[in-house]
């Protein structure tokens, strides 16, 4: 903090911004900031700057990139152009995978918060509850999901959030559980606070750092989760993303590297950025880095 | 006489524990009228907080309970009170300040945020008005450039200044009763001199009466009107704060008294002490609980719990060595 003169105040710094100011000293955190701006950016402004359309047949298949001026990243099995679909791809790969994170979330904060805060029966029947989420396979479980329904990206979603709300809850209660026996809770309790307030207004805005940072580890495993369920063919056929075309492509692997390799380096792109965010934001919200 | 705004009778809490039921309060009462400031003193794990917490309703349950007797507050008994009454009255009618200023405050709102937030709690005002409401309780609590520091976070203040907050937050809806459960015990002596002038001027400006939980005694000749001395979770002493303080009964109280420095006295001799420690309040037997670490113990003290023995006008002691109307010697 800079010198300020005796008699004035120094500028309110929220806990927010203070952990912004180190998150934005962190070369990593900054550069996976980066990578998630160029995918957000390129699925978002790509359209309109490379209007191909991803499902249509524009050259000879397995065109391979540099070839044709017109087709820069080549073509494949059916002869779509693959740049087309990685910038059509990103938007479907995103939104499964915030969507999913959204919905572990709100799952996972909610039980999470009502078992950790009022403890005793309460605890004991919303953590046996989570337990027998925690114990289904993963992947099983969405994989029947989506075959019992339609795979929209809906319901993929939906299945990835339903798998992996469990450990959000976790951390949520073991943050509640320690929180909710601090001074400050007792203090607003002692002030006329009721539960609902204390749990959403007070805990909940101190329990946050770590709940953001798994966030957005989430993110970056569902997106990993919706091309792991479009590699086995589990994912809407109709919207084009990454996942769609590594499985669609994965015949071709030998004789065709960049219709696979392309989609998937996109995939690590993203996850990269995702958890070098991640990572950043658990620096920035450690009490132990801060320098003050 | 006026009515009191806090009459206490009889109040027992129990709490289960692994080693059995230990009373941790047992038959206390007292009475606070409008405006007095009672100081309750004692050791460590007496019963004081567990008072100051029964008032509020905020007894931990499991496993504390409160067995019996009532608390009136303003003629209503707050142990019969329906939970949401009795979350108006927490924080609108009594207020609590509490020991450790540093952790008291929420650290991810600014002060002012969370005197308008108590504000709002229990008075159907605006954001706005709630603010200027908090702005304007900081400059009676004496911080200076109060509109600067609404918007200051805990941790930017110093210790003293969060008390002042605390203090702040709990008058911020004008309550009749004050509970300050030892508001100093973390501030530098400087500091602390500085709370106590504060809670005692804005008790005489508003009429607000204060319970003020304490170990030091200074401050209680200084400010209390009257005391309560608790030992094992009973009153042991209770009376105006000059009679107890200049001839007390109880020979716990007089041990009290005499473990404090004096400037005075000779630099080389040892300061007094009481011998032992609190007893478990789980293996509590029939008798005196002070007896133990009585001097003046005898064996008629191990027979039954001493009664209240009336030394002089509102002046009582439980000890079985005293007769009415005397002092020991």
């Amino acid at each position: 903090m800079t010198a300020v003169t005796k008699t004035s105040v120094p500028a309110a710094r929220g806990p927010m911004v203070e952990a912004w100011g180190i998150f934005r000293r962190s070369p990593s955190a900054m550069l996976g900031l980066a990578l998630l701006a160029v995918v957000i950016l390129m699925t978002f402004a790509g359209p309109f700057l490379y209007g191909v359309d991803p499902f249509e047949i524009v050259w000879a298949p397995l065109t391979p990139p540099g070839q044709e001026a017109a087709i820069p990243l080549g073509t494949d099995n059916l002869g779509r152009d693959i740049l087309a679909g990685l910038i059509e791809g990103g938007s479907a790969t995103l939104a499964v995978g915030f969507a999913a994170a959204l919905i572990t979330m709100l799952i996972g904060v909610m039980v999470g918060a009502y078992a950790g805060f009022y403890g005793g029966v309460v605890d004991d029947v919303l953590m046996r509850f989570t337990e027998f989420f925690q114990v289904l396979p993963p992947l099983l479980f969405a994989m029947v999901v989506v075959t019992l329904f339609q795979p929209t990206l809906v319901n993929v979603a939906l299945a990835i959030g339903i798998v992996s709300w469990p450990q959000t809850a976790r951390l949520t209660r073991s943050e509640f559980r320690r929180i909710r026996t601090l001074e400050y809770v007792s203090a607003m309790r002692a002030i006329g606070a009721g539960d609902s307030n204390i749990i959403w207004r007070v805990i909940l805005p101190n329990a946050l750092p770590p709940l953001i940072v798994s966030a957005t580890l989430t993110i970056g495993m569902a997106i990993l989760f919706e091309a792991g369920l479009s590699f086995l063919g589990l994912s809407d056929p109709n919207v084009m993303s990454w996942g769609l075309m590594i499985g669609s492509g994965r015949e071709y692997l030998l004789d065709a590297w960049w219709v696979v390799t392309l989609p998937g380096a996109m995939i690590f792109l993203t996850v990269l950025g995702v958890s070098l965010v991640g990572d950043g934001l658990n620096d920035a919200f450690n009490p132990r880095l801060r320098e003050r | 006489m006026t009515q009191p705004v806090l009459d206490i009778r009889n109040l027992k809490v129990d709490f289960m524990t692994r080693r059995g039921v230990a009373h941790v309060l047992d038959d206390v009462s007292f009475t606070v009228a409008p405006g007095e400031l009672l100081a309750i003193v004692g050791e460590s794990g007496c019963g004081k907080s567990m008072t100051a917490l029964s008032v509020l309703g905020l007894v931990p349950t499991p496993p504390g309970k409160v067995v019996g007797g009532s608390i009136l507050f303003q003629g209503r008994d707050l142990a019969q009170l329906r939970r949401s009454d009795m979350r108006k009255i927490r924080g609108g009618d009594i207020a609590m300040i509490f020991q450790e200023p540093m952790t008291s405050l929420n650290p991810v709102f600014t002060c002012g945020e969370q005197i308008a937030e108590a504000v709002r709690l229990h008075q159907n005002v605006s954001p706005g008005a709630a603010h200027a409401r908090a702005v304007e309780m900081l400059r009676a609590v004496g911080i200076p450039e109060p509109e600067l520091r609404a918007n200051a976070y805990p941790h930017q203040l110093s210790g003293g200044m969060r008390q002042r907050v605390m203090i702040a937050m709990a008058l911020s809806c004008q309550p009749r009763l004050l509970i300050a459960d030892e508001p100093t015990t973390a501030l530098d002596v400087t500091v602390q001199a500085q709370i106590f002038s504060l809670l005692d001027e804005l008790r005489h400006k508003t009429g607000t009466a204060i319970v003020l939980i304490t170990h030091d005694m200074g401050a209680v000749a200084e400010m209390a009107d009257k005391v309560a001395v608790m030992y094992a979770g009973r009153i042991i002493e209770q009376g105006p704060a000059d009679a107890v303080l200049d001839s007390p009964g109880h020979p716990y109280t007089r041990g009290l008294l005499a473990s404090i420095p004096r400037v005075y006295a000779d630099p080389d001799a040892d300061l007094p002490e009481i011998p032992g420690i609190v007893p478990a309040l789980t293996d509590l037997g029939r008798g005196c609980a002070f007896e133990p670490r009585c001097p003046l113990a005898i064996n008629a003290c191990h027979a039954a719990q001493p009664r209240h023995v009336a030394m002089s006008a509102n002046h009582s002691a439980a000890c079985i060595r005293l007769k009415t109307g005397e002092v020991l010697a």
